[in-house]
């Protein structure tokens, strides 16, 4: 069989092959220029961040070295010993993560119940009053974008030292943080149900039990799951404020060279965020795995 | 033909009758479920030592503190100068270590994404050792490098580059793994090496979307490096927390009104970067 490969004359092929390196060139002249501005910001934040290669390079033997010197001490032939000795606080260490796990799960739930309540009031399919919409939407801006460690060092003062602070910081990050999902959840569903409970008679209140809500939940739990998971994390270091928890034992042995204390309360927090992380992600496919199979 | 009138209410019952039977498993999962989660609330108030007077005496006290932060005022225009420099320093931490964090956890991406690297022991380490960075807090970071090249900015840098460096590695082998494996096969096909069709079937696939997850974070850090100073490493994060220390309630709400802005105005330019780069797009 015999094909024949059509051939462009020379004048047309140069111009595609002229068209072709523009195209390439002008791409090649827009990373480059991407480049130089990231090179030049990075310059100029470098100059503000006070960055020093030379303190770097002389002082970095200091990062593994802190890290050998927190890690615990251990010999073979008493290698029983010398975890009990290293782990010596260690019902102490395991009641304060309680502590810690029970302030970020009270945060998360005060902060999803208020969240869950001011996301419908958010959502703009739902509320027609666009002043409603806009001022709801910036308290929650408000709430989510000043960190919980500042709302955690003013709460310290009103409410004084201990876990109450913690808990109330770590609520209103959610409500900001949640809330802000939820209503992007509640904005994208089907607006077919709630025309339908609206056509039917249906008051607000109706609409978003009966029209809204079964459409969301499901999504609403996953995010809220997600949301526990990173403020574990934040209760953590709660503490370093006094704010309960164990951030209080952590930054007292880091400040105070208790340095295989370091070492035992890192582990017990990296372990427990980690079980943590495993739990809350089998749950969360689980439920989106479900709601998948049910749509 | 059939109305939905009351009269045809019995019919109707009496024809489904599981439709209108209340699912008495079903509920009692729900009110379980809702018990137990309101138990352990309950457990928590007592646990954590939490009396009522408590909470409502807080909340007064909280409730005077608003009036004494109104309006925001900075005192002076030279505090006003400093405020601006720390707020300086603490966009530069979240920019540096943004940028420092992406450069480091692309490669060590790679490794921990299936199908680069089809070792399971290596993808294995790789994993554990990034959710491992992961679980410390920047916070901590922060602390630990203060110790290192002592008190300022710079710390604060290594510590969001550090916390970073874990999110970003997982982040960015999730999106390698979830790629289309097409092109790739279409590099090898036509001759190309491995890493050919991971430079040319791959990477072009994935690089918005590892771009967009950068952006995305430079507004998170930007959050976390205006706390960063709390525990020395520079920024804003310092002036306030000694602001609150010495009751300058005033000043205290200028500083928030100044992250306030500071951060919206990072939201807003990188959403439109990010949208210029993937559309109107989810994030995973």
């Amino acid at each position: 069989m015999r094909t024949a490969v059509p051939e462009f004359p020379e004048a047309r092929l140069r111009e595609l092959a002229d068209r072709y390196a523009a195209a390439v060139a002008a791409k090649r002249r827009r990373v480059w220029l991407g480049s130089a501005v990231l090179i030049a910001a990075a310059i100029a934040a470098g100059w503000m961040g006070d960055v020093n290669f030379g303190n770097f390079v002389e002082n970095f033997w200091r990062f593994p070295a802190y890290f050998s010197s927190i890690a615990p001490k251990f010999s073979f032939s008493t290698a029983w010993v010398d975890l009990t000795e290293w782990l010596w606080g260690l019902p102490r260490w395991t009641r304060l993560l309680g502590d810690t796990l029970l302030i970020a799960y009270m945060g998360t739930l005060t902060g999803a119940i208020c969240g869950f309540a001011l996301c419908f009031l958010a959502s703009a399919n739902l509320v027609k009053s666009r002043t409603t919409v806009f001022v709801t939407r910036r308290v929650l801006e408000f709430c989510r974008t000043v960190p919980e460690i500042v709302f955690a060092l003013i709460f310290v003062l009103a409410f004084g030292l201990g876990p109450l602070p913690g808990v109330l910081a770590i609520a209103i990050h959610t409500i900001g943080a949640l809330g802000k999902q939820f209503a992007e959840v509640v904005e994208n569903i089907d607006n077919k149900p709630i025309e339908g409970v609206a056509a039917s008679g249906g008051n607000w209140l109706q609409i978003v039990r009966f029209g809204a809500v079964p459409q969301v939940l499901s999504n609403f739990v996953s995010y809220a799951l997600l949301r526990f998971e990173i403020n574990v994390r934040g209760a953590a270091v709660m503490g370093f404020v006094g704010a309960g928890g164990i951030g209080q034992d952590l930054i007292e042995a880091v400040r105070k060279f208790y340095y295989t204390d370091v070492s035992a309360i890192l582990l017990l927090i990296v372990v427990t965020v980690m079980m943590i992380d495993f739990v809350t992600e089998r749950v969360r496919h689980r439920l989106l795995g479900l709601e998948g199979s049910a749509a | 033909m059939n109305s939905f009138s009351s009269e045809n209410r019995a019919g109707i019952l009496e024809r489904h009758p599981d439709l209108f039977r209340p699912d008495w498993w079903h509920r009692g999962k729900i009110a379980i479920g809702v018990g137990a989660a309101v138990a352990l609330f309950l457990f928590g108030i007592v646990q954590l030592d939490i009396p009522f007077q408590r909470f409502s005496d807080g909340m007064v006290r909280l409730g005077g503190f608003v009036p004494l932060m109104l309006p925001p005022n900075p005192g002076s225009w030279a505090e006003v100068l400093k405020y601006l420099h720390a707020l300086g320093e603490t966009v530069s931490i979240a920019f540096l270590g943004t940028l420092g964090g992406a450069l480091l956890a692309l490669p060590v991406s790679l490794l921990a994404a299936r199908n680069v690297v089809a070792n399971w022991i290596v993808h294995l380490l790789t994993r554990r050792s990034l959710d491992t960075i992961r679980g410390v807090d920047t916070l901590i970071w922060a602390l630990i490098w203060v110790g290192v090249v002592g008190l300022g900015p710079f710390a604060g840098i290594l510590a969001v580059i550090c916390s970073d460096f874990g999110t970003f590695g997982k982040l960015f082998s999730e999106a390698i793994e979830a790629a289309d494996k097409n092109p790739a096969e279409g590099v090898r096909s036509s001759g190309g090496n491995h890493l050919h069709s991971v430079r040319f079937g791959l990477l072009p696939q994935v690089f918005p979307i590892l771009l967009s997850q950068v952006l995305y974070y430079f507004e998170s850090n930007t959050r976390s490096a205006t706390i960063i100073g709390i525990v020395g490493a520079g920024g804003i994060g310092l002036q306030l927390a000694e602001q609150i220390r010495v009751l300058e309630w005033q000043k205290v709400s200028f500083l928030i009104l100044l992250i306030l802005i500071t951060v919206s105005a990072i939201d807003w330019i990188s959403s439109k970067l990010r949208f210029a780069i993937i559309g109107n797009r989810a994030i995973s």
